[in-house]
């Protein structure tokens, strides 16, 4: 078991492919060809769309977005190890693991332009809406587990949040929970060393946060957080303990946030370029890309042609959140209960009027 | 049919909804074995095991946070927060989450949930074991806020809560709780969380009130009728949404309001109904809303209590004070 042979307390951390993107042969995981290559193109894929995100951004066209460049394997390998039925739950910076859980990239970009319809992922889709309260979506996700294991359904929830997470209450009191219950939870942190202007450090004087699970009676693990084959390997052992029914995990996914917290910070005010420098030579994307080349799976003309169609996905997406209808004054009453009560029903009429028509 | 208190008529209630739809859990502070400090879930740990009558580590934000992920993935769970004054490391996940979900993701996720905790004051107790903050949850759209004033209206406010589509916090007043009993019906017996409850008939004036205070309300009613003066009770019963058409029309009739809260006087549920009668029927008022409340004041310990937590005594003086405007 990694678990085993990886404890954070004894200061290991599970890493397969190496920044040159040379691989640990002992370690490497059994994927198909086509998998990889699905798990290749989301990474790039949310790169392509995360720049863009920003541009527009800046163009006014979307609002405040918070980057995941440089966290694409973060994000995209602890998603691979999920089934058909498995939840995602996460906090606002996992664009890649929506991206392969299903989620239209138009949506998510909706969402973020303001509109409550991009939380609309499709039927079937068991992903749920963002958590802006940093941490707070960590006891959905053990209640959501908890209802899957209630059913006798082999269902697992793959719950996301930061290092900053790892700080609030309802971390210690989802984690405590999820190991009492012995939910089918898995728990990835992103720690992605910065808390807006919090260093790592100074979010906790506990040496890893993996370990942070020894204390909840289940097992932790640090991984490379910029290894896409290091993070499915780790979250698929979990994932298979729980389904098992034998509870959950924390996995500490080790990576770096290359842009800033949201598009209304400036890291530059709290870091330095050598830090930025080392992380850039560990970029998740470079290592992966070298990985399957030296398979045979990659080269520089598929990689042209992947941008090429890619940047023409993002553009089309882009029209599509763009094009779609803003909400009505309907949509903005309607879903505050099942049925609108009475009161709010002419609290509609009256705001209607009140707003001249333009709420016609 | 069988005479009841309160407490055994929630028990009543959560004992059928559990046998009828499988998707009910309960959890809580020792809400399993023990049967909960009220003994309110009192023999359901044995009769449906401690898989659904789930005894919680000691954390409300994370009771409330995991029963808002069990209602997302299709529970209906029912959690216990063991006092009204001990559920605020819970309101985050109650205002940001719970309240918000059905909104958030366009009807898609919801949290069809019920939030149970025994509320107020006049049972003498330590230190943040009697406060009536229901306004907190009265001002967060999505929410619904129910407090049942008698045995049987427990029965029925919390079977229709159980099987309500959408989050409702349910306020138990812990003076009423074994106050007295009265004939519940076993079996179906379902409460609408819309419509207020006519307790009585009167022409001169309407008393508006809820919960633990009904009793207090009837009395002075009834002192009041000695003196001439026909009074007309509402019980609320859900404060949110509320039965504004309810309200409002009873007023008109009468022409006089005094509202009745448990709770501190400023941003009560008191003054928005106040400030409603003004906007709806201001020309039928024939005295002003008269608010009977809490002053605005951090709830004294049992000594000093009874300053504090309104009597019969206040209100029939309101009443006097209306009716002589």
């Amino acid at each position: 078991m990694l678990v085993d042979d990886f404890d954070p307390l004894k200061g290991k951390m599970l890493q397969i492919l190496d920044k040159d993107g040379n691989v640990d042969k002992e370690l490497e995981p059994r994927i198909d060809d086509k998998r990889l290559l699905e798990a290749y193109r989301t990474m790039v894929l949310t790169r392509v769309a995360d720049e863009k995100s920003v541009r527009l951004q800046r163009q006014g066209r979307l609002g405040a977005y918070p980057p995941s460049k440089g966290q694409e394997a973060s994000q995209v390998g602890p998603a691979m190890a999920l089934g058909d039925g498995d939840w995602l739950v996460w906090a606002f910076r996992e664009l890649g693991a929506l991206l392969l859980r299903g989620a239209p990239l138009w949506r998510t970009m909706l969402y973020w332009m303001g509109n409550e319809e991009g939380s609309r992922y499709g039927e079937g889709i068991n992903i749920a809406p963002s958590a802006v309260p940093v941490g707070s979506q960590i006891p959905h996700a053990v209640g959501i587990s908890f209802a899957s294991k209630y059913r006798n359904e082999k269902g697992v929830t793959l719950c996301f949040f930061g290092d900053g997470g790892s700080s609030e209450g309802d971390f210690h009191e989802g984690l405590n929970f999820a190991g009492v219950m012995k939910t089918p939870t898995v728990f990835i942190c992103q720690n992605n060393q910065w808390a807006i202007s919090l260093p790592r450090e100074m979010q906790t004087a506990s040496k890893t946060i993996a370990q942070k699970a020894v204390a909840y009676g289940f097992p932790g693990i640090l991984v490379d957080g910029n290894d896409v084959l290091a993070l499915f390997s780790a979250t698929k052992e979990a994932v298979e303990r729980a389904r098992r029914g034998e509870g959950p995990t924390l996995i500490e996914s080790f990576t770096y946030r290359l842009s800033d917290h949201t598009t209304s910070d400036d890291a530059t005010r709290y870091r330095t370029d050598q830090e930025l420098k080392y992380w850039i030579e560990r970029d998740p994307i470079t290592r992966f890309r070298i990985y399957l080349a030296r398979k045979g799976l990659w080269d520089d003309a598929k990689e042209k042609a992947l941008l090429e169609e890619l940047g023409q996905f993002v553009e089309e997406e882009v029209k599509r959140a763009e094009n779609f209808s803003p909400p009505s004054i309907d949509d903005v009453f309607n879903y505050t209960y099942a049925s609108m009560p009475e009161d709010l029903k002419s609290q509609l009429e009256f705001h209607r009027h009140d707003l001249d028509g333009k709420g016609e | 049919m069988s005479i009841m208190n309160m407490v055994q008529a929630i028990n009543l209630a959560l004992d059928e909804e559990m046998a009828r739809d499988q998707s009910v859990v309960l959890l809580g502070e020792d809400v399993g074995l023990d049967g909960g400090v009220f003994r309110v879930s009192d023999g359901l740990f044995k009769k449906y095991g401690r898989g659904r009558v789930i005894d919680t580590p000691l954390a409300e934000s994370g009771i409330i946070g995991v029963s808002i992920g069990m209602a997302m993935n299709g529970l209906r769970p029912v959690a216990e927060i063991q006092f009204m004054g001990f559920i605020y490391p819970a309101f985050n996940q109650i205002v940001s989450h719970a309240a918000r979900m059905r909104n958030r993701s366009r009807g898609r996720l919801t949290v069809p949930m019920v939030i149970r905790a025994p509320y107020g004051a006049g049972v003498k107790a330590l230190e943040h074991h009697s406060e009536s903050t229901e306004a907190l949850f009265c001002q967060t759209p999505g929410l619904k806020v129910v407090v049942p004033s008698t045995p049987l209206e427990a029965k029925g406010l919390l079977a229709a809560a159980i099987r309500d589509p959408d989050p409702v916090i349910f306020l138990e007043p812990a003076r009423s709780y074994r106050l007295f009993k009265e004939e519940v019906p076993e079996g179906e017996y379902l409460l609408p969380l819309s419509k207020v409850r006519l307790v009585k008939q009167g022409k001169d004036l309407t008393l508006i009130g809820w919960g633990a205070m009904l009793p207090a309300i009837q009395k002075a009613a009834e002192a009041a009728e000695k003196d001439g003066v026909s009074c007309e009770i509402l019980d609320l019963r859900t404060l949110s949404p509320l039965d504004w058409t309810g309200v409002i029309s009873s007023v008109k009739r009468t022409g006089r309001a005094v509202i009745v809260q448990e709770a501190p006087k400023t941003c009560g549920l008191s003054a928005e109904i106040a400030a409603r009668l003004s906007e709806e029927i201001l020309l039928s008022l024939k005295a002003p809303v008269e608010r009977v409340t809490a002053p605005d004041i951090v709830l004294p310990l049992p000594k000093g209590e009874d300053y504090y937590y309104v009597n019969s005594a206040r209100i029939q003086k309101a009443i006097k004070r209306a009716m002589s405007f």
